[in-house]
């Protein structure tokens, strides 16, 4: 049997008096394209910081390939082969594009702290840099501030850097959100390339993304998931089409249509 | 631009003019400055510049590279240079024989590195932890710390005459006694270029880099599988070594140190010579260190207010030309080989004629203020034209060009914001 890319085991997490995360039970296998769905302040983008590290859960374990990684510092959960994208753009605004994937790409390349190599004399990462912009399609902007940005590209270059080290296990928190349509197919063409082999998951609103992407689904409400299954098992529960009420409702018929 | 599109890296012969030319005529410069029949004064002028511009650069290894404001880089200098001041008396003592009989004095801006560095490493610990205000507290509270404890252990530091060396003892390195006033400047100009070199390669590494992007946002530094703590760490180490090798330089060429150069005065003068330099520019701090030597050692001999003018010029710069004089410069060299420079050459010349109405007022001021103030009755005659205190002339001067210079500025900003 193989083990779970990720598992986690009755996850607790509270702020104060709040418990946000209630008792999360997940598993996702090695290669599988999992989404997260669920209403606005359900505890999705919570799950995520759990998991990758920038908090630290108040009960319960997280599993990272078997490992135990609930409380450990984000850049040893990143060094065990995870790594996550922000629902806010978290970039380095006063760096190019390319010096952003570059720095995204120093620890998976080998480079440490080192402060005895250049970073312009290892041909692989300029290789690899260049391969990860042409992969996204920043390669034209490679030397814009990444201030300087247009949205779209910004949440291109969260993907970018978010895919840019060899991690096999890919968070990617709400990637296409204020994306217009044709930039949100071209995002989602470019996850689904990115993650090829690897074990995604994703937290997403919008239901098109989620059916065209995700070989399973769990639907995470008040912080506890009241469903995981197949995409077509998700349409029809009805336990998740009361929880998506009005518009959000629709969205998911007019998701399985699409 | 060319760029290789299989590594975005410039081509080798951009990388030529960008890197390894200016560091060319740098180098060029250093070596023919006493060429051309500069004085005594004006070598130990050099001098201190050199050694400024180490302190200057090494101090923007934090500022603005590492986005961390400290108010006590002065401690790493200061820490470098006694341990030098200590160890030329040790080469004295120790009379050609032993280990630090065969010394050379041209290699003590090593030993100051090493002091640096290791005092960047006991002292950044704990002050590493936390980046922003609280770091900022800690290395003014570390500079009061280091600076009265100097003053407390005299065997070590010298109580307040400091201590002082003698350069010319040793071994001779290449023939250099290092006694006369040629010998110590090329020394200073050697590890002045050496310092230089080894800080702009220092942004080149992956560390460099990591410490740039900590600045920019420690929290996502963590998500690419590095501790911020740690970048902030290793780069203090490094700023305080290259800050102890400064003291190594001053150690040479002034033979003393005193524990008011562990003070808050010096690490104050640095953050003022590098942010008027311009931090966001490997260069600025060049240039800060420049003028601000230049300033302190010639401007004090024309006017007792300069300290005044240079706290003015501070103020006017961080809110200005937050990019300091290398922003500038570089400015300028953009706009000069731009399609639109003939605009932007009339524009400046407004902006110079308006600054310059300014200052003429603000000087008037603070020199007819400073001698009407301190009571021995001298007036100010700039040009042999006496303005006193109480003559309407004065008055007109030191307002009407104030108010023209700031509507002109004014004017010059409006129209940049429309265009
Ligand atoms: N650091 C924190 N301190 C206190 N409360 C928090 C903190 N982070 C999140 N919360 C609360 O936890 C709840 C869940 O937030 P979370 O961001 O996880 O929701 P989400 O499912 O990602 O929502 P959205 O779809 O809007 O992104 C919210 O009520 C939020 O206010
Ligand atoms: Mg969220």
């Amino acid at each position: 049997m193989t083990e779970a890319a990720l598992q986690l085991i009755d996850v607790h997490k509270s702020f104060g008096h709040a418990k946000i995360i209630q008792g999360l039970n997940l598993e996702v296998a090695k290669g599988e394209r999992h989404a997260i769905i669920g209403p606005n302040g359900a505890g999705k983008s919570t799950c995520f910081n759990l998991i990758s590290g920038r908090f630290r859960p108040t009960s319960g374990r997280i599993l990272l390939n078997g490992k135990e990684v609930g409380g450990k510092p984000a850049f040893e959960v990143n060094r065990l082969g995870l790594s996550r994208s922000f629902q806010v753009s978290n970039i380095f605004a006063n760096m190019t594009v390319r010096e952003n994937v570059r720095c995204s790409l120093l620890y998976s390349q080998g480079h440490g702290y080192a402060f005895w190599r250049n970073v312009g004399s290892s041909r692989e990462l300029q290789e690899k840099t260049a391969w990860v912009l042409e992969r996204v399609g920043l390669i034209d902007k490679a030397h814009t501030p990444a201030a300087l940005l247009s949205y779209a590209d910004q949440r291109t270059l969260e993907i970018a850097m978010t895919i840019a080290g060899d991690a096999d296990v890919i968070l990617l928190d709400e990637p296409t959100a204020g994306m217009s349509h044709s930039e949100t197919e071209y995002a989602v063409e470019l996850i689904r390339k990115a993650t090829e082999g690897k074990t995604l998951v994703i937290v997403e609103h919008d239901m098109g993304v989620v059916f065209g992407l995700a070989d399973r689904i769990s639907v995470l409400v008040y912080g506890e998931i009241i469903a995981t299954g197949k995409p077509e098992e998700i349409r029809g529960d009805p336990k998740v089409r009361s929880a998506y009420l009005g518009d959000d409702a629709e969205a998911l018929t007019l998701g399985g249509a699409a | 631009m060319t760029t290789n599109m299989t590594t975005l890296a410039p081509s080798a012969s951009e990388k030529f003019t960008q890197r390894a030319l200016p560091f060319i005529l740098f180098a060029l410069l250093l070596i023919v400055i006493p060429f051309i029949g500069v004085s005594r004064g004006t070598l130990t002028l050099f001098n201190h510049i050199g050694i400024n511009i180490v302190f200057a650069l090494s101090y923007n290894m934090l500022l603005g590279r590492a986005g961390l404001l400290s108010f006590g880089h002065a401690v790493y200098l200061g820490l470098g240079g006694y341990f030098c001041v200590h160890i030329l008396n040790w080469i004295a003592d120790a009379d050609g024989s032993g280990f630090w009989g065969n010394v050379p004095v041209f290699s003590l801006p090593i030993f100051g590195f090493a002091m640096g560095a290791l005092a960047g490493a006991i002292i950044g610990w704990p002050s590493c932890r936390r980046a922003g205000t609280a770091f900022a507290m800690i290395s003014l509270g570390v500079a009061e710390l280091m600076s009265t404890a100097a003053f407390m252990f005299d065997s070590l530091f010298g109580g307040e005459m400091g201590i002082s060396g003698d350069r010319m003892s040793g071994p001779k390195f290449f023939g250099l006694s290092m006694g006369p006033i040629e010998q110590v400047y090329y020394f200073i100009a050697f590890w002045t270029l050496v310092g230089t070199v080894a800080m702009y390669a220092f942004t080149r590494t992956p560390l460099g880099r990591l410490s740039e992007a900590t600045r920019d946002n420690a929290e996502r530094v963590q998500f690419i599988g590095y501790d911020p703590t740690r970048v902030r760490y290793l780069v203090f180490i490094f700023a305080g070594a290259f800050a102890g090798m400064a003291g190594g330089m001053s150690a040479v060429q002034d033979e003393i140190f005193t524990p008011d150069s562990l003070s808050l005065i010096p690490s104050g003068a640095i953050l003022i010579a590098t942010y008027i330099g311009g931090i966001r520019f490997f260069a600025g701090p060049i240039f800060g260190a420049i003028l601000m030597t230049y300033m302190g050692s010639n401007l004090s001999d024309y006017t007792a207010g300069w300290l005044l003018y240079l706290g003015l010029m501070f103020i006017s710069v961080v809110l200005f030309v937050p990019d300091g004089i290398a922003g500038l410069v570089f400015g300028f060299w953009r706009g000069i080989r731009s399609p639109g420079r003939y605009a932007l050459i009339g524009k400046w010349i407004t902006q110079i004629l308006g600054l310059a109405l300014v200052a003429t007022s603000v000087i008037v001021v603070v020199e007819v203020a400073y001698r009407w103030s301190d009571g021995y009755g001298d007036v100010f005659a700039p040009f042999g034209f006496d303005l006193p205190h109480n003559g309407a002339l004065t008055w007109v001067i030191g307002t009407l060009p104030l108010l023209a210079g700031i509507l002109i500025l004014r004017r010059v900003k409006r129209t940049e914001s429309e265009a």
